[in-house]
């Protein structure tokens, strides 16, 4: 064992041993750390206990019919919620390519040069200001601002282009593409903003030897800067794709609630987070443990979708070395 | 989120006032200053209430009253729960139900209202009518287009557009629900037999919006191209919305308007019988609009606090008299004067 705070044996030098009170404080702080560690932690598995220890009684009663099932109807005891993940599952990554294609440019865009710091600072800060707003007034601005907008669009591309089904019905109000845009807006502060961090982390140095092989300013980008910012970009789109699976309030708002499966973007689906939100007021005990499984499907959707993209960003660094 | 917060901030209000009582039982209040009457349930007829309760403050500004419009079957949930003070449904309480009050139910029709199928249709240059079949099959999800021949076929000088028919339908426990179905069911074989059937929620056809609240319904009827939905006709009012002529059981196609819930109800009069609870799932009469719907207020028998039963009491009064004059502008149908004085009789029983 080694000792930091052995005291040297010359008398004159500026290292004091540390006083009994820095020692105190030292370890007092090291411990009220660990205490918080310990209690994130705790909490999240007494969420995942309570969760699931709800949801228990469900799981047994309808077991992976309740995953596999397109029926939601309460008279009738039939809960299926294989609507609700294909609609959040479906309006996520939809919102991701949008959101994360748009997020990406701006952080290039923000980070490169282009513009002149000041400048650059102020755009950064219209972004994060877009995390500001809260997502009601998203929700609204969707159907005031966005569904409206995008009518004659959607309409001429429903008669022209019906036959795919990713047209095929006519968009009547709220429905997946509407949340899908809304929804890829509220995660782009977070794509950016991450993005931009993992650009500006790339050593000077690398840029400099890019340009000094004679690189052109789109090639450095392109050629040097991505592929080396790369892992912390996938970072950054994990993150908005799990902010963009929870989202509800916007959701619920927006993707019309209807339990359906279609390809099509125009067409109401549900999320299950909005399923949750709209169904959890008036629950009674019955239901209560159906939506506790569906949260606990959700929670398990979440995980898997940020272990998949830790495991692959752990795997690219792993090649990167 | 917020929907969660609000249904838990309630949830703590509900717990509250069930501590009230007993607090107050030590303390009897010799005036009715400061008391709170909490009320919970039906939308349909929330914006009148609402009304009445801003007026009333007007007339005995001692009494607070609240109500919070959570959809008739939450009111009756929280009504046999004991925690409110009163509650309203659209839908009347069973004898089940009446016996399972922990207080006593009285019941007191208060309003009644029409049900209107509301639509968005930008463009059509006239009010849609529907045979009484065809609204039954289009509730059921079984005409997809705009432009089907069954609606084409009563509404011949109509542009009907070629769109998909988007219907929406109440997600909560809806007393209007309730009143819809059980129109439907003795309109139509085919919704009683192989249909949806009648119920305060239904099952509803795949790809219907499934919204909360009779404002929910209404708002989301006029931001959806192409939809259809049913709500209490003072919403279609409020929002503008166009409301579809309907067959009723004469043949006669009538569209919901002020004075045409009155004449219903007066032609039907004979049938409320003597406990007031009634459905009149079909109502007789050439000017009758087919799906009509009273409104209860839930009382308790027995309250532990007699001036927050006095109270209770005469506001409910107040709104069977003076309170039926704002009806009529707010979309909803003034009581017949035979049926106040029986719902009167029936506020009496409460103590």
């Amino acid at each position: 064992m080694n000792k930091p705070f052995a005291v040297l044996p010359l008398n004159d030098s500026v290292c004091q041993p540390p006083t009994a009170t820095q020692l105190v404080v030292d370890r007092g702080f090291r411990g009220l750390c660990y205490f918080g560690v310990f209690l994130i932690l705790l909490l999240v598995v007494a969420l995942v206990v309570e969760i699931g220890g709800k949801a228990v009684p469900g799981m047994q009663k309808y077991g992976t019919g309740f995953i596999a099932g397109t029926v939601w109807d309460p008279n009738q005891l039939q809960y299926g919620i294989l609507p609700a993940i294909w609609g959040t599952l479906y309006s996520s990554l939809l919102a991701l390519l949008i959101g994360g294609f748009f997020g990406v440019m701006m952080a290039i865009f923000l980070t490169q040069d282009f513009l002149p710091p000041r400048l650059a600072a102020l755009f950064r800060t219209i972004i994060e200001l877009l995390a500001a707003i809260p997502s009601v007034v998203y929700g609204l601005w969707g159907i005031f601002v966005v569904i409206p907008a995008i009518r004659p669009l959607a309409d001429w591309l429903h008669q022209t282009l019906g036959w795919l089904p990713f047209f095929k019905s006519s968009l009547s109000g709220p429905g997946l593409l509407p949340a899908a845009l809304v929804l890829a807006i509220m995660i782009l502060p977070t794509i950016a903003a991450v993005s931009q961090d993992a650009l500006r982390a790339v050593p000077l140095k690398t840029k400099q030897a890019a340009y000094g092989m004679g690189a052109t300013h789109w090639e450095a980008i392109l050629k040097v800067m991505l592929p080396t910012a790369a892992t912390g970009i996938f970072g950054a789109l994990v993150l908005g794709l799990g902010r963009a699976l929870g989202e509800t309030m916007a959701l619920a708002m927006l993707v019309g609630n209807s339990n359906q499966i279609s390809l099509s973007l125009f067409s109401p689906a549900n999320t299950l987070a909005a399923l949750l939100a709209l169904n959890f007021p008036e629950a009674g005990p019955a239901e209560v443990e159906v939506l506790m499984y569906a949260s606990l499907v959700l929670m398990l959707i979440t995980l898997v979708v940020n272990l998949v993209g830790s495991s692959i960003m752990m795997m690219s660094q792993r090649g990167a070395k | 989120m917020k929907k969660l917060r609000i249904a838990a901030v309630g949830a703590i209000f509900a717990g509250l006032t069930l501590l009230l009582p007993g607090v107050q039982a030590q303390t009897p209040a010799s005036s009715e200053a400061g008391i709170v009457l909490n009320g919970a349930g039906a939308t349909f007829p929330a914006p009148l209430y609402r009304k009445w309760i801003a007026a009333y403050r007007n007339v005995n500004p001692a009494v607070v009253l609240d109500y919070k419009a959570v959809g008739s079957g939450e009111g009756v949930k929280r009504f046999l729960a004991d925690s409110v003070d009163f509650a309203a449904s659209d839908a009347a309480l069973s004898d089940e139900q009446i016996a399972a009050a922990p207080q006593g139910a009285v019941l007191v029709p208060v309003t009644a209202g029409l049900i209107a199928l509301v639509y968005n249709l930008p463009g059509l240059n006239g009010p849609l009518q529907l045979r009484r079949d065809t609204y039954a099959a289009l509730l059921m999800g079984r005409i997809p287009r705009w432009n089907d021949a069954r609606i084409q076929a009563t509404n011949p000088g109509l542009n009907l557009p070629d769109r998909e028919i988007v219907l929406v339908a109440r997600l909560d426990s809806s007393g209007t629900t309730y009143a819809l179905t059980n129109h439907l069911s003795a309109a139509s074989t085919q919704w009683r037999d192989r249909g949806p059937g009648t119920g305060k929620t239904v099952g509803w056809a795949a790809g219907t919006m499934l919204v909360r609240g009779n404002e929910g319904v209404a708002a989301r009827v006029k931001m959806t191209a192409g939809s259809i939905g049913y709500v209490e006709f003072g919403f279609a009012k409020h929002l503008g919305l166009p409301v579809a002529h309907l067959e009723n059981k004469e043949g006669r196609y009538v569209a919901p308007a002020d004075g045409v819930g009155e004449a219903t109800l007066a032609a039907n009069l004979a049938r409320i019988p003597a406990n007031l609870r009634v459905f009149i799932p079909d109502p007789d009469g050439a000017e009758a609009y087919p799906i009509v719907s009273l409104t209860w207020l839930l009382l308790k028998e027995r309250y532990t606090d007699q001036a927050k039963a006095q109270a209770l009491k005469r506001f409910v009064n107040w709104g069977l008299q003076e309170g039926q004059n704002m009806s009529s502008e707010m979309g909803f149908i003034r009581l017949p004067g035979d049926l106040i004085v029986r719902s009167q009789a029936a506020l009496g029983r409460v103590n």
